[in-house]
């Protein structure tokens, strides 16, 4: 039930795109042979409004406004590809797309194998809801809340966690202060905010692994190892994928944590896409090229997507 | 929660001891859940005891485990209930924070974003779900579609939408591109109304019931469970939701706690930060969040993987 739910959004979407109906929810028709259109336009027309008015019209917009030049003074000015060659040229750029490459790797290679690995305990020995509960509970707090708890808690001269280290006999550390900190440090914070999550998410994976395969595997002897790798693993895949694809997704727009404690900085250690592309707006007013900005992230959250559905295989199951 | 801890917590605790010869397994995989717990639970109780403590005093003793010299004057502080010279002896910034409006602007962009974008999700997931109309599986993946565009996509022109309109710092402002729907929100109801057995509204319709009465008399009462599942999560989300509100919210009047806490964190008096203040603040800012998982922790938990990601 769990991952039939999550993973019927892609083929809904394809089915639409190709006409090639998976029969994914398509509800059964009635034989009635008239449209209730006058019925559906009454109460579709909120959400319609909604998504004309916020969804369609802004990304329309927010791709015209990517070829523009925009201070918010006057009307935006036509300028070509400008914005986008700039964009190529700026040093700023690529150093906010290193910056956030590194938070991605560092955030979701933890957050995944730490939170693969809480699921299974979750699954096979730790099966209250309570302790569920309890490992779920800093997702539910506002990033800006846990960014200012780790920035307390990280603090160079009274932070707990440097009380710790100088305990130990090593030297403090400047965890949000210096340049090769910053990134692992704001990386860290979010796997602890997610973890929980994220295992929750796997979680569910697991339980819809149907027990009979484990039966078998029992009854031929196999080893805890061996049922994990050629079992578990195999069979959760698509719940991996997916899980990956949406936390990576989640992970390139990294804002709250990042304006909260460093500001992008020490000087641009910190600055990623989207610190870069909120200082260019509403830091110099830029819109035209904050707009192109987000349009190449839009582009790159898109294809990296695509990637992993694609040769993940995200959308096959192998339990056939 | 700890009543329901404990009570819980003892039977497995003891579970794997008597009799049989010590699992180790066992043991060692119930020793990393306990780290794990340990990890995630310890921060909130240093933000606790950081609370508690006096700010002047947590200088000299930054490793004591208890409150340093135990006082509410953080919470006084943040709530307004203290004098700029009481904060400023206990080393908080003698500038007031307007705690209470803040408080109050959170709980009605929460309430109002949270009341709409549920029942206008409900409505047209009904749509969805019940009526036949040309065109409906094109404006659903449509819909589903905009799952995949990043907020910050939209954000930009949204904001120059709501300066156009004059909208800027207003409550209109902040809630209106919430009000409506989020495709997570139909997708969530339609695949629940899809399920639903269709037996009692067809006899209602047989009975000459209209559409609207049959959503608001039946689908609605029987959709009650994951309804409150959807507005829990959602009223979670906006009460935490920071980038949106710092675009369009940053006026004093309408400034939640999300953005509040970002000013008061950056104004520092004389360098050292007011830690106890800014953990109390914090502290007060999580508790309506806490108290609702407290509350309905097992319905918000159940939902993760079922509501698939969100």
């Amino acid at each position: 039930m769990t991952t039939t739910t999550a993973r019927g959004a892609v083929p809904a979407r394809k089915a639409t795109g190709t006409g090639t109906g998976t029969g994914n929810a398509a509800p059964r028709r009635r034989r009635r042979p008239r449209s209730d259109l006058k019925v559906a336009l009454f109460f579709i027309a909120p959400a319609l409004l909604g998504f004309v008015a916020f969804y369609l019209v802004p990304s329309i917009r927010g791709v015209y406004l990517s070829f523009t030049e925009y201070s918010v003074l006057g009307d935006p000015t036509w300028i070509g590809t400008k914005n986008y060659t700039a964009i190529f040229a700026d040093d700023l750029f690529w150093n906010a797309m290193a910056v956030t490459v590194q938070y991605v790797a560092l955030n979701i290679g933890f957050q995944t194998v730490i939170a693969l690995g809480l699921a299974l305990l979750m699954h096979n020995v730790a099966k209250s809801t309570f302790i569920r509960g309890a490992l779920l509970l800093p997702f539910l707090v506002a990033n800006v809340i846990v960014a200012l708890l780790w920035f307390w808690m990280l603090d160079y001269q009274l932070g707990i966690v440097n009380e710790i280290i100088n305990w130990m006999g090593l030297p403090r550390i400047a965890f949000f202060g210096s340049e090769q900190w910053a990134i692992p440090t704001i990386a860290g914070v979010n796997v602890w905010r997610h973890m929980g999550y994220t295992a929750l998410l796997i979680f569910a994976g697991l339980q819809s692994i149907p027990n009979h395969v484990y039966e078998v595997a029992s009854l031929d002897g196999a080893s805890p190892t061996r049922t994990f790798w050629s079992i578990t693993m195999p069979l959760l895949r698509p719940v991996l994928v997916l899980v990956l694809v949406v936390t990576v997704i989640g992970s390139f727009q990294v804002f709250d944590t990042v304006a909260v404690t460093t500001g992008g900085g020490p000087i641009n250690a910190s600055r990623v896409i989207q610190m870069y592309i909120y200082q260019k707006a509403f830091g110099e007013s830029d819109f035209g090229y904050a707009s192109a900005l987000s349009v190449i992230l839009f582009v790159i959250l898109a294809l990296v997507a695509f990637v992993q559905m694609k040769f993940l295989k995200g959308n096959e199951s192998d339990l056939d | 929660m700890t009543t329901s801890a404990l009570s819980r917590k003892k039977p497995v605790d003891h579970a794997p001891a008597p009799r049989k010869p010590v699992n180790w397994r066992r043991v060692g995989a119930w020793a990393l859940v306990a780290v794990a717990v340990v990890v995630t639970i310890a921060p909130f109780l240093w933000m606790l005891r950081t609370a508690l403590s006096s700010n002047a005093s947590l200088a000299s003793n930054a490793s004591n485990l208890l409150p340093a010299d135990f006082s509410l004057g953080a919470f006084k502080r943040v709530l307004g209930l203290q004098s700029p010279e009481e904060a400023i002896a206990e080393g908080g910034s003698g500038a007031a924070i307007n705690f209470w409006l803040y408080l109050r602007n959170s709980v009605i962009f929460a309430t109002v974003t949270t009341a709409g974008q549920v029942f206008f999700s409900a409505m047209a997931a009904y749509a969805f779900s019940r009526l036949r109309w040309p065109g409906r599986n094109v404006v659903f993946g449509l819909f589903l579609a905009t799952m995949m565009v990043p907020p910050i996509f939209t954000a930009l022109p949204n904001f120059l939408m709501i300066k156009n309109l004059g909208l800027l710092n207003t409550f209109a402002g902040l809630a209106l591109p919430f009000l409506f729907m989020t495709p997570f929100a139909i997708f969530f109801l339609r695949q629940f109304f899809l399920s639903m057995s269709r037996e009692v509204e067809e006899a209602a319709m047989l009975d000459g019931a209209k559409h609207v009465r049959i959503f608001f008399q039946i689908v609605l009462p029987n959709a009650a469970a994951p309804l409150a599942t959807l507005a829990l999560l959602t009223f979670i989300g906006q009460w935490n939701e920071y980038f949106w509100p710092l675009l369009v919210g940053q006026d004093e009047s309408v400034r939640v706690l999300t953005v509040g806490l970002g000013v008061f964190k950056s104004q520092s008096p004389q360098g050292a930060p007011d830690w106890s203040g800014l953990m109390a603040a914090t502290l007060i800012a999580a508790l309506p969040v806490l108290l609702l998982f407290i509350a309905f922790g097992k319905r918000v938990v159940n939902s993760i993987g079922f509501s698939g990601i969100k």
